[in-house]
């Protein structure tokens, strides 16, 4: 009976799911001031006590998953701020999970177009980098050989459909070398070796921020810690996870698993917040695999944040020569701040650099609207708060934002774009290599 | 009878169509507030934008019978917004402006939707002080608070939000548009209508604006907290600190599992070796306030406390306050089910009630978490259930039974600040006596006579 691998693909979700991780929620209300689909509508289907309500129904069977209820499900940003707020401790991350299962189980949303669109992205190029690498190494041609500007420039896109050019204008711009090619295998320490620890460089981190991983491997070496890279890793499973495919998010862990054996290292780095979030819950991912459970179970205590890292081990100050004077405000990843509590690390690691003059961003707390691929898939609300949170940035006057996520590295980038605002968006760690760099 | 569709469309004509939930996926959110274990479908969500949408409503209702619930924000402890069946949710979450701060006469004027604390905050910043602090000041609405007379932590000294209102424009059922009170201190001009308003829970107009009373913001505060190894003890230190004639702002008790379950969310450092913990905060001038610290952490002292610890800054302070906020919330994370009591006595009594719960929920073999503001004798003993264990929530039921009959016996009340609505509906008869019931529904009648408005609640007219 326990043997089986995965969740059987009939039945509900919500129904198998242990009823009293619904009941937890007591509809207090005090998840409501801090969801930002509420904020924007103050409706209760469109918080997170009216979601759960509507997951109870159909766990009750007072409701069947209809479209709008999967609708709804997707209209949720997932950044997690109602699980910061809520004193009852509902696991609102799982219960959403499972609600896009659900949604997904029932097929309700299923359109020619949308099952095209999952089956490319979803089963096909995130399951295997190599696939992914081969379609970033077309869309850097694009851009590299100049075709992107020269099409931007004729004015050609303005024949295809508003929201196609909009998606054209996001794409992000391809690093010219990805991580297997600008990271070793194994990186050792610089001086005495203290950690021996395990790289993840993750997928769309990999295509458009691999300098980060760069800059990442770069500053564990310097805190005594041997890096180890290997060159073709597999995606974490959190897009999976968040979009309902709960059995492929299970492989992939597993493909985690067995690439990454936990005890061999003394921690597993990830530097993007949302994998980082899914990262450290495959113990209950993979609950009902017991051959792979309690392998999980020591890998969730092993995956760690790189600020989360560094501040265990005792971030090393940068040193001697200093880089001038640079103004930074802090952008709270949503999966960083909510999805793993991390919150006074990352500032802990700007302030330790020398000549950083750290502003406070009102509201640093609240979604930029990226979250994962929401700004690609409901447009409209991510660019109402990509707004806000330019408001608040453009308030600071501060010319560089600091924010340790791929997604909302983009989004805010793409805000300033749009905005011809000159702000540099960049990754607290890239900061803390640059300031290593300078000090040599 | 569930709603025609024809009333759907007059009511969409009224508000528009954007203003108007019909889909069970819509209603499904609405059919419950903050009370645990009680749902009711409504037959759907109208929000009004202002007091003529709600007059137009109103008139309509009458016309046709329609059930009216008014609706803030949704975190009622007693049902007062709970639908009723088919009902029309009349919900005021979008009349959120902050009309006018009257800085010569202390006054801010609001609409119904705005919440606690954004209030709050606004009075701050103009350096004035709105006190009334109900544990879900950050979502609760102000037209909530004054249909319910909501408490808070504040209530010993600063009193609860009737004190603070001091006028109201409601909407009657017939669809009249009527100011009650003023901005001048005194009034006696008639009857106090606008009293009879405050804790109304819905049942004689809806509220549509509240002209509330603002004090000077007290220029310093020092919180503390003190640990004790036995309950009566700290009993024992709140009945000394009265008895010194000392008005603490908050004097707030958290019992052992509470204590837990409020670390357990919070973070914060609480002491959890203790059975008892008192919160005690004291505010005014700064000299005053010194005193008073001192003499309330020598009396804890000589009452046998573990531990007194000052809070070093602001915000420590209100952490610590905002972590007593979520005690409610945060005892849900032992039990499925949390139902959540307001009994109130005297505090002269408060030692005697907070043994007698003790006794009840071993008598019953409960389990239960208490916590309240025991500054004013409001009691929030929490039983930790699970709604579907039937056999438990009946000896639950039976539990509050003879709790509330000793409140009583004691001099005390059934509810201190969470209001009647369908959770006490059955004790106030009892508690309040033939002729002030035979008032009530006479009242009701009068303002209501088709009884559209929250029916069903409070009592049956």
């Amino acid at each position: 009976m326990t043997t089986t691998k995965t969740k059987p693909e009939s039945g509900s979700h919500l129904k198998n799911l242990d009823y009293s991780v619904l009941q937890q929620c007591m509809h207090c209300g005090l998840c409501l001031p801090t969801c930002p689909t509420y904020d924007a509508t103050k409706i209760e289907r469109n918080s997170p006590r009216g979601r759960i309500s509507l997951m109870r129904a159909i766990a009750d069977g007072r409701l069947e998953a209809t479209p709008t209820f999967a609708d709804e499900m997707y209209f949720c940003l997932g950044c997690l701020a109602c699980m910061t707020a809520c004193p009852a401790g509902v696991n609102y991350a799982e219960l959403f999970e499972h609600a896009r299962a659900e949604a997904e189980q029932s097929g309700v949303l299923n359109s020619p177009k949308r099952t095209l669109i999952r089956q490319f992205t979803l089963r096909w190029l995130f399951m295997d980098l190599r696939r992914l690498r081969l379609i970033g190494y077309g869309m850097r041609l694009y851009q590299r050989i100049g075709l992107q500007a020269l099409i931007r420039k004729s004015g050609i896109l303005k024949l295809f459909p508003k929201r196609l050019q909009e998606l054209e204008s996001m794409t992000p711009t391809i690093q010219p070398k990805f991580s297997a090619e600008l990271i070793d295998a194994i990186t050792p320490a610089a001086g005495q070796k203290k950690y021996r620890v395990a790289m993840l460089t993750g997928c769309a981190q990999d295509l458009i921020f691999s300098d980060v991983n760069l800059d990442t491997v770069e500053v564990l070496a310097r805190n005594g810690c041997e890096v180890v890279t290997p060159r073709l890793q597999h995606c974490c499973g959190s897009l999976h996870a968040h979009n309902g495919e709960w059995a492929m998010a299970q492989g992939l862990a597993r493909k985690q698993l067995d690439q990454f054996p936990p005890d061999a290292y003394d921690a597993i780095i990830t530097n993007a917040a949302g994998c980082g979030s899914h990262l450290k819950h495959y113990e209950k991912l993979l609950h009902d695999d017991p051959a792979y459970v309690e392998r999980a179970r020591a890998w969730d205590h092993k995956v760690k944040d790189i600020h989360e890292w560094l501040a265990e081990i005792g971030v090393k100050p940068p040193t001697g020569r200093s880089l001038p004077a640079q103004n930074v405000t802090y952008h709270e990843a949503c999966h960083l701040c909510h999805g793993q509590k991390i919150t006074s690390q990352p500032r802990a690691i700007l302030n330790a650099i020398p000549n950083l003059n750290l502003t406070e961003l009102p509201e640093s707390m609240w979604c930029c609207g990226s979250a994962g691929i929401y700004n690609i898939i409901q447009p409209e609300m991510a660019n109402e708060l990509l707004d806000r949170k330019l408001k608040h940035i453009k308030s600071t006057q501060v010319p560089i934002v600091a924010t340790g996520n791929p997604g909302c590295l983009l989004q805010i980038v793409n805000g300033a774009k749009k905005e011809g605002l000159p702000l540099r968006v960049v990754h607290p760690i890239t900061l803390l290599a640059e300031a290593y760099r300078a000090s040599k | 009878m569930a709603l025609a569709s024809q009333d759907i469309e007059r009511l969409t004509a009224i508000v528009g169509s954007l203003n108007v939930l019909t889909k069970k996926e819509d209603l499904i959110p609405y059919a419950f507030d903050g009370t645990a274990a009680m749902l009711q479908m409504p037959g759907c969500v109208v929000f009004a934008e202002n007091a003529d949408h709600i007059a137009a409503i109103l008139k309509f209702a009458q016309e046709r019978d329609l059930a009216i619930v008014t609706r803030g924000s949704g975190t009622g402890l007693s049902g007062g917004s709970l639908p009723t069946k088919d009902c029309v949710v009349l919900c005021t979450v979008k009349m959120d402006r902050i009309l006018e701060i009257d800085r010569a006469n202390l006054t801010m004027l609001v609409e119904p939707g705005v919440t606690t604390l954004a209030i709050a905050d606004a009075a701050s910043a103009a350096s004035l002080f709105y006190p009334p602090d109900p544990g879900s000041m950050k979502i609760s609405t102000i037209g909530g608070n004054v249909a319910e007379n909501s408490g808070g932590l504040r209530g010993l000294k600063y009193g609860v939000t009737r004190n603070y209102v001091m006028g109201l424009e409601v909407v009657l059922a017939n669809g009249d548009i009527m100011w009650l009170g003023n901005k001048c201190v005194k009034d006696v001009a008639g009857y106090s209508l606008k009293d009879i308003f405050v804790g109304s829970e819905g049942t004689l107009g809806v509220i549509t604006k509240v002209l509330l009373r603002l004090i000077p913001k007290p220029r310093a505060k020092r919180t503390m907290v003190a640990t004790f190894s036995q309950m009566d003890h700290a009993a024992e230190a709140v009945s000394a600190i009265i008895a010194a004639q000392i008005i603490p702002c908050t004097l707030e008790f958290l019992d052992r599992t509470t204590i837990h379950c409020v670390e357990d969310y919070a973070k914060i450092g609480l002491p959890l070796d203790c059975e008892a913990l008192l919160l005690m905060e004291t505010d005014g001038h700064p000299a005053v306030v010194a005193e008073e610290a001192g003499q309330m952490e020598a009396i804890c002292r000589a009452q046998h406390a573990m531990e007194v610890r000052v809070a070093q800054t602001d915000a420590d302070a209100a952490k610590l306050a905002s972590a007593r906020r979520s005690a409610f919330s945060a005892l849900a994370r032992v039990a499925p089910t949390t139902i959540l009591e307001d009994a109130t006595v005297p505090r002269s009594e408060l030692a005697k009630m907070i043994r007698f719960v003790e006794q009840i929920a071993k008598k019953y073999s409960l389990r239960i978490g208490t916590f309240g503001h025991m500054g004013d004798g409001n009691l929030h003993p929490t039983f930790l259930t699970d709604e579907r264990n039937h056999d438990e929530m009946h000896r639950v039921e039976t539990a509050f039974k003879e709790i509330f009959a000793e409140a009583i016996r004691l001099g005390g009340t059934i509810t201190g600040e969470h209001g009647i609505g369908m959770a006490k509906k059955s004790f106030l008869p009892s508690f309040a006596g033939e002729a002030q019931m035979r008032v009530l529904r006479e009242l009701r009648k009068v303002l209501d006579p088709r009884g559209v408005l929250n029916p069903g609640k409070m009592f049956d007219v």
